[in-house]
């Protein structure tokens, strides 16, 4: 060591520990540069969002209010725009996507992240994410070519549809049965946050079945979607498969972030793998879980390829609240009217209209987000 | 689940060996109640073994310690009682554990259905980040247990000696706790279950002197209901609190690069400390080694 070493001076000068000049500049110039990269996406947002409310505005201001509710729907051309025509179709198709993505997407996270063995997880996670890179126009026509007829289509006609509705049925029979559990648990003042937050989720689980099931019924007893063409459950369903992958890996990565400590205590203390995974793993990862859904209803909220191809209706269309018919959700009502040669051409406020159900769909995913971080700050069990 | 019936009364049981003596010298191993039973215990992380034939006794309502130097396999060895290593992948037990007479590894054994009798605290404190109340109700909970919850974490709580410092806020998170308090907690939690064995697995290393002493003088007033045995890195405790101590070390095979875990010696604590049979035991415990 010691003929390695330097032969230091008896004194330091500052000059001697001082940075060289053009280092410093250089570091400045780095500095600067990259603040004003940060700066650039800001500023893009802002200058988005200053454009959105001010055409937007114009709509508001400008518009005949009577001709925007109650009308018989959706004619941006013709000055007629009834909102709840656009609305009413993007929440179906968002909670049908919900009842596909949710349990199968939720279920896969569980399973990949308690369950799996390291080979199944080497082949499976991949595999789930090759299904999100799967471009959304080919989903699109897969719903509209494939679960347009085969799955959405009989309904109105044969036993498929009898056969559907049943099994549904038994799924909200279980949901209400783990539902009345977690509530009687709750209830009981045991306190477990568990008990609240698997009571909120059965709950919500329930009302989103029986929507489905109760229109699936409607549709199978009212013989709705006498053809093969696109619907709003065909788009749904498409919708939700598009939507797993996301579900799946942020909920996934969540509960893989729980230490494996507080399972080992899980499984010391006699509980079994679902045990553990239901009272200890997901209150833990709820603050990843909640996002993972908030992500997944933004994301079906705002999908247009899917819902404009195989939706059933572009350009304009008729108040509709049945999943088995056409519809025009927010989404497809903007990029049908922006989309071809004569885009936006119709009356003074066709094309501000659109900023209008943009900015609408703005607030949506907005308000999603808060009452998402509401909801998380409430019931998070950090660890 | 018969457990839901069986677990506050096993809280309660009555202390049948508190009658016992300290004797300086005790029976052989062999003439007492035994709990566990191993012959020719092996445990492979796929093809490396960790830990190699090892044989011993463990006596009833005592406390026995495994001590020896880092990476000797004695939490391996500790984890084989609970079936705690089947939670790791690749890992494989051969050779025979007997618990109160039964195959501890036969296929019908459900491992749940052991740790239910054998339960564990951690080298961490690893409380749930629950209320202090739901982590000591979690263990009956799990076995379907609904009633009487707050006699169990009462009786639990009393028995971990925390009762007193907590019984004003039990809906508080456990993770307000000190560390010497979440140990203790720990320990209720896994008391709460009703079990027969306490495996502690370095259970104060994370701990200061004073929570230390907490820990040891908890264990040995409840050492009169249960079967302790503890792995230990401080030879002082070991010395403190055990009745029989086990000895392991590492056999380092420098041509292979393996490091395989042996048990190089048995005996009551007192005949370990002071006259060790084995040249390794004395080497380690007076400090000349590890």
């Amino acid at each position: 060591m010691t003929d390695m070493s330097v032969a230091y001076p008896e004194r330091l000068t500052v000059d001697q520990l001082q940075i060289a000049p053009s280092r410093r500049h250089r570091e400045a110039i780095i500095r600067y540069t990259l603040l004003v990269t940060a700066l650039v996406s800001v500023l893009v947002s802002a200058l988005i969002v200053w454009i959105l409310l001010r055409e937007a505005w114009t709509f508001i201001t400008e518009v005949v209010w009577a001709d925007t509710w109650g009308q018989q729907g959706w004619f941006p051309r013709r000055g007629l725009y009834d909102i709840p025509t656009i609305i009413v179709p993007s929440l179906i198709v968002t909670g049908i996507a919900m009842v596909v993505a949710g349990p199968l997407g939720l279920g896969a996270a569980v399973y990949l992240s308690e369950y799996a063995n390291r080979r199944v997880r080497s082949w499976l996670k991949p595999a789930l994410e090759i299904l999100a890179g799967i471009p959304s126009v080919v989903l699109g026509f897969f719903a509209l070519t494939w679960i347009a007829p085969n799955l959405v289509g009989p309904i109105g006609r044969n036993t498929f549809g009898v056969i559907g509705a049943v099994i549904l049925l038994g799924y909200a029979a279980v949901s209400a049965g783990i539902a009345k559990a977690k509530i009687k648990q709750y209830r009981e003042g045991v306190a477990d946050p568990s008990a609240r937050v698997g009571a909120v989720a059965s709950l919500a689980m329930l009302v989103a079945v029986f929507a489905v099931a109760g229109a699936w019924i409607l549709g199978v007893w009212l013989d709705f979607a006498p053809n093969n063409a696109g619907s709003l459950a065909a788009a749904g369903i498409g919708v939700g498969i598009l939507t797993i992958p996301l579900v799946a890996s942020i909920s996934e990565d969540a509960m893989a972030a729980v230490p494996d400590s507080l399972r080992e205590a899980s499984a010391g203390l006699g509980a079994r793998k679902m045990a553990t995974a239901t009272t200890v793993v997901l209150p833990a990862a709820i603050s990843g879980i909640v996002a993972a859904f908030i992500v997944a209803i933004s994301r079906a909220i705002g999908e247009t390829m899917v819902v404009f191809m195989a939706g059933g209706a572009a350009d304009a269309a008729r108040f509709t609240d049945s999943p088995f018919e056409g519809g025009l959700t927010m989404t497809a009502a903007i990029a049908s009217l922006a989309s071809g040669t004569d885009s936006v051409v119709g009356e003074g406020l066709t094309f501000q209209s659109l900023y209008f159900v943009g900015l609408l769909l703005f607030l949506f995913t907005l308000t999603l987000n808060i009452i998402a971080a509401r909801f998380v700050s409430k019931v998070r069990e950090a660890y | 689940m018969s457990m839901t019936d069986e677990a506050p009364r096993l809280i309660e049981r009555p202390v049948a060996a508190a009658a016992e003596p300290q004797a300086a010298e005790p029976p052989p191993a062999a003439e007492r109640d035994v709990v566990f039973r191993s012959h020719d215990v092996n445990v492979y992380y796929g093809a490396f073994r960790a830990v190699r034939d090892v044989t011993f006794d463990v006596p009833k309502n005592e406390i026995m310690a495994l001590i020896g130097p880092s990476g000797c396999g004695k939490s391996t060895v500790l984890r084989c009682y609970n079936r705690m290593n089947d939670l790791i992948k690749d890992a494989r037990v051969t050779g025979a554990i007997t618990y109160r007479g039964t195959d501890l590894y036969d296929e019908r054994v459900d491992p749940v259905e052991v740790r239910r009798r054998i339960g564990m605290v951690f080298q961490k404190p690893n409380p749930f980040p629950k209320s202090i109340y739901d982590n000591v109700a979690y263990g009956p909970r799990v076995a379907g247990q609904k009633k009487g919850l707050d006699d169990v974490v009462e009786s639990s709580l009393r028995k971990a000696a925390l009762w007193e410092e907590v019984n004003d806020r039990l809906n508080d998170s456990a993770l307000g706790l000190s560390g010497g308090q979440q140990q203790r907690l720990c320990i209720a939690r896994a008391i709460a279950v009703g079990p027969d064995v306490l495996l502690m697995d370095e259970p104060c290393s994370a701990l200061d002197p004073i929570a230390t002493a907490r820990i040891e003088d908890l264990m040995q007033e409840i050492k009169q209901d249960y079967t302790i045995m503890i792995v230990t890195h401080n030879m002082q405790q070991a010395a403190r609190v055990s009745d029989t101590t086990a000895f392991f070390t590492a056999d380092v095979r420098s041509e292979n690069d393996t490091r395989t875990g042996i048990l190089v010696e048995v005996d009551t604590t007192q005949k370990m400390f002071s006259n060790p049979a084995d040249e390794r035991t004395e080497n380690y415990v007076t400090g000349r080694f590890g």
